[in-house]
């Protein structure tokens, strides 16, 4: 996917100015957060779970090489493929000849950030076959020729009016009066036009939530069943997925599992949870006659065994960007890639650069609520900073704040000169603020909005002077 | 020193020093009533945030380590800043793991600081004040102070006996004032969507004061409610624990 994320700032100014994404917005504040909050706290042993879902992938992270030759075996031995894919240029090609050694003309697929990562559906439609989002969020987006706002809620940024717009442009063979404002009648309508497709689709592209060493399946977790029907019912199923989804056993699936729709949703469990392993065996009443799977690794080998491989736990549940004040302000759009909020924040640089992605790890309050509820513990203030540092280490930081940061290490390293400068400084903003400032020089960012609180005077360290002499050293 | 008076290392921290040092007075003032002796070390300035979150580790470490020097030997350092306090408690020891001298002292510095008023609860057993502040005030919870020192009660147990108050909470108390330090001045249009948000929960509830336990996040909010012409005031808790509030409110002046 191209990405804007340089743009974040400009990205982010205009979402701010748009109503429509404000309303759209106040349902992430509202729906998810306090299902989480009552998930979690009818779980006695949640907190005990993160831990033990953190550990899991600390140790396959740790065995990763181990793990994947493991599951690549079992695919084999299952009938399976799995096709080894360094880039995202390389996982399109293999997509793309699988496809055309299917003769296949429609590919349905199941929601897959993965495939948003390597652009799949541009790729497929350059080539002369037509990809169809089957999950209802991804085929409203995909209709309005648009990429998800969120990694697991994609059209959070639409409200229902424009959607019922959209249905009504493009399923223009359906009665023009009939009544389309009820979210129900949403869904039952895009139920009905994908009905077909899912039986005219030659090849069914899911992504995956696990891959399972032990066994070599993988997991798929939906609430729609739209996954389940493009996984089965055509004749080529094709996983993709990055290779940090493996886990090494099917226990260790069920133990994640507890929290990722806690944390995603405030599920107990999704209404879907989906395990494929291979083609069809001759005892099968059905399924797909080829089974392969895509195994995107675009950098993220590069991040093992760095102060970034924590970021590679993630298991996109998307709770971090659901309580991140800054998502809720600017939506997932502004982040000018695949991934949005704090994960995207820091994952995103790791993929495409931190030349390119710089603003997002910088744009964050490190308020700490994202690391707060994310269900695999992953520090990600700590990582953002750290992002923050190989920016400054490079030069990267605007040259402004740069040269303000050095003047004011400058005096905060010699205490002396330090005290001296603000003694003078406190009592004459002081005088001139009284109270308040509605406009400072070179603080225009602050003033803008909001008025800056003049000193009170003097400064403590003078006034301490006086209440107490000999009271300090 | 025995620990029935314990010798305290006041951090006062860099904007009370330099905004609001009613602050730093009120801050001794709760601590000697707690026992406490209270020194106020020279050779401190901040404790390096600014740095720190810049990416700027060289800068960062060489404040630090001014810092740890100068706290050094005390009982207590307490600050009246959950957001500092955590950056000497919390992060000090990570910017030296190439260092096992200094690593070793921070770690030591850290482990005998805090913030104020969970060091007055938590530490000292403070359990009421001996103030009065007639009127409804709303508290905000500083983010690092909540999530990185886990202080949420300790504020409004000691509030609670302060005569005449009454606390009105607001909607999303534990939701992000949009401060952030270099934040608000870097990404201004989301700062302002976040610190409005705050201000239309804290005017939501009709109190008369908003309180805190950080000045970072007090300056923010008040420079916003200030600029809308809302009536509502700001102070730091622990003016209002301390009975210090002649001074005009942050932002105010004594004609108004």
């Amino acid at each position: 996917m191209e990405s804007s994320a340089r743009a974040f700032k400009e990205n982010a100014r205009a979402a701010v100015a748009d109503p429509q994404l404000k309303r759209a917005l106040s349902h992430v504040k509202e729906g998810f957060i306090g299902k989480r909050a009552k998930a979690a706290a009818k779980l006695p042993e949640f907190e005990v779970l993160r831990d033990a879902a953190r550990d899991i992938k600390n140790h396959t992270l740790d065995h990763l090489d181990l793990y994947l030759e493991h599951y690549e075996r079992k695919v084999t031995e299952a009938g399976g493929q799995v096709h080894w894919c360094p880039t995202a240029e390389d996982a399109r090609r293999a997509v793309l000849e699988i496809c055309r050694a299917a003769g296949a003309r429609t590919v349905t697929k199941g929601k897959s950030m993965i495939a948003e990562e390597i652009a799949l559906n541009d790729h497929l439609e350059a080539n002369g076959i037509t990809p169809v989002e089957t999950d209802l969020g991804e085929y409203i987006i995909q209709l309005r020729g648009e990429t998800p706002s969120h990694i697991i809620a994609p059209a959070v940024h639409l409200t229902k009016d424009l959607i019922e717009a959209d249905f009504r442009a493009h399923h223009t063979a359906l009665p023009p009066e009939r009544p389309l404002s009820e979210p129900r009648q949403l869904v039952n309508e895009a139920r009905e036009v994908l009905r077909d497709k899912y039986l005219a689709a030659d090849v069914g592209i899911t992504g995956a939530n696990f891959l399972v060493a032990e066994t070599g399946t993988s997991v798929i977790v939906t609430n729609e069943g739209n996954g389940d029907l493009t996984q089965v019912l055509p004749r080529v199923h094709i996983v993709v997925a990055s290779l940090e989804k493996i886990v090494p056993t099917l226990e260790d699936v069920s133990t994640i599992l507890r929290v990722l729709a806690r944390s995603a949703t405030g599920q107990e469990c999704s209404t879907y949870t989906t395990f494929s392993t291979g083609p069809k065996r001759a005892e099968d009443p059905d399924g797909p006659d080829q089974y392969h799977v895509i195994l995107l690794d675009n950098g993220r080998s590069s991040m093992l065994g760095g102060e970034f491989q924590d970021m590679l736990r993630c298991i996109r549940c998307g709770a971090c960007m659901n309580h991140c004040p800054v998502y809720h302000a600017i939506g997932g759009h502004a982040y000018g890639w695949v991934y949005p909020g704090p994960m995207g924040a820091v994952l995103t640089p790791s993929l495409i650069g931190i030349e390119e992605a710089g603003h997002l790890p910088s744009a964050s309050t490190f308020c700490g609520r994202c690391e707060s509820v994310c269900p695999m513990r992953i520090p990600l203030p700590k990582m953002m900073r750290h992002w923050r540092e190989r920016e400054f280490e490079r030069h990267l930081s605007p040259t402004g704040a740069r040269a303000g940061l050095a003047l004011w290490a400058f005096f905060a390293k010699r205490p002396a000169l330090y005290h001296f400068v603000t003694g003078m400084a406190a009592p004459v903003l002081a005088a001139l603020g009284r109270g308040r400032f509605r406009r400072l020089p070179l603080a225009g960012g602050w003033t803008a909005h909001r008025d800056m609180p003049a000193p009170e005077g003097r400064t403590f360290r003078q006034l301490w002077a006086g209440h107490r002499q000999g009271g300090s050293r | 020193m025995s620990e029935e008076s314990p010798r305290v290392g006041l951090f006062v921290t860099c904007l009370v020093d330099l905004f609001r040092p009613t602050v730093g007075f009120a801050a001794v003032k709760l601590l000697e009533d707690a026992d406490c002796t209270v020194e106020v070390p020279r050779a401190q300035t901040c404790c390096g945030q600014p740095a720190y979150n810049s990416g700027d580790r060289a800068d960062a470490r060489s404040i630090a380590a001014h810092t740890i020097a100068a706290f050094a030997g005390y009982d207590y350092v307490v600050a009246p800043s959950g957001s500092c306090a955590a950056m000497l408690s919390e992060h000090y020891p990570a910017l030296f793991d190439d260092d096992p001298g200094l690593a070793a002292k921070a770690a030591e510095l850290a482990g005998r600081t805090y913030e104020l008023v969970s060091f007055l609860t938590d530490v000292r057993g403070v359990t009421g004040v001996e103030a009065r502040f007639p009127g409804s005030v709303t508290y905000h919870d500083s983010c690092s102070g909540l999530r990185e020192l886990g202080i949420k009660d300790q504020p409004r147990a000691l509030l609670a006996t302060v005569e005449g108050l009454t606390l009105a909470e607001h909607a999303d108390a534990e939701i992000c004032c949009g401060f952030g330090g270099t934040f608000c001045v870097k990404y201004p249009d989301i700062s302002n969507r976040m610190v409005s948000a705050k201000a239309d929960a804290v005017e939501g509830t009709g109190a008369d004061t908003l309180l805190a336990g950080d000045l970072g996040c007090l300056l923010n909010m008040a420079g916003k409610l200030k600029r809308r012409g809302a009536k509502t005031s700001a102070r730091h808790v622990a003016e209002v624990l301390a009975g210090m509030t002649e001074q005009p409110a942050i932002g105010e002046s004594a004609e108004g």
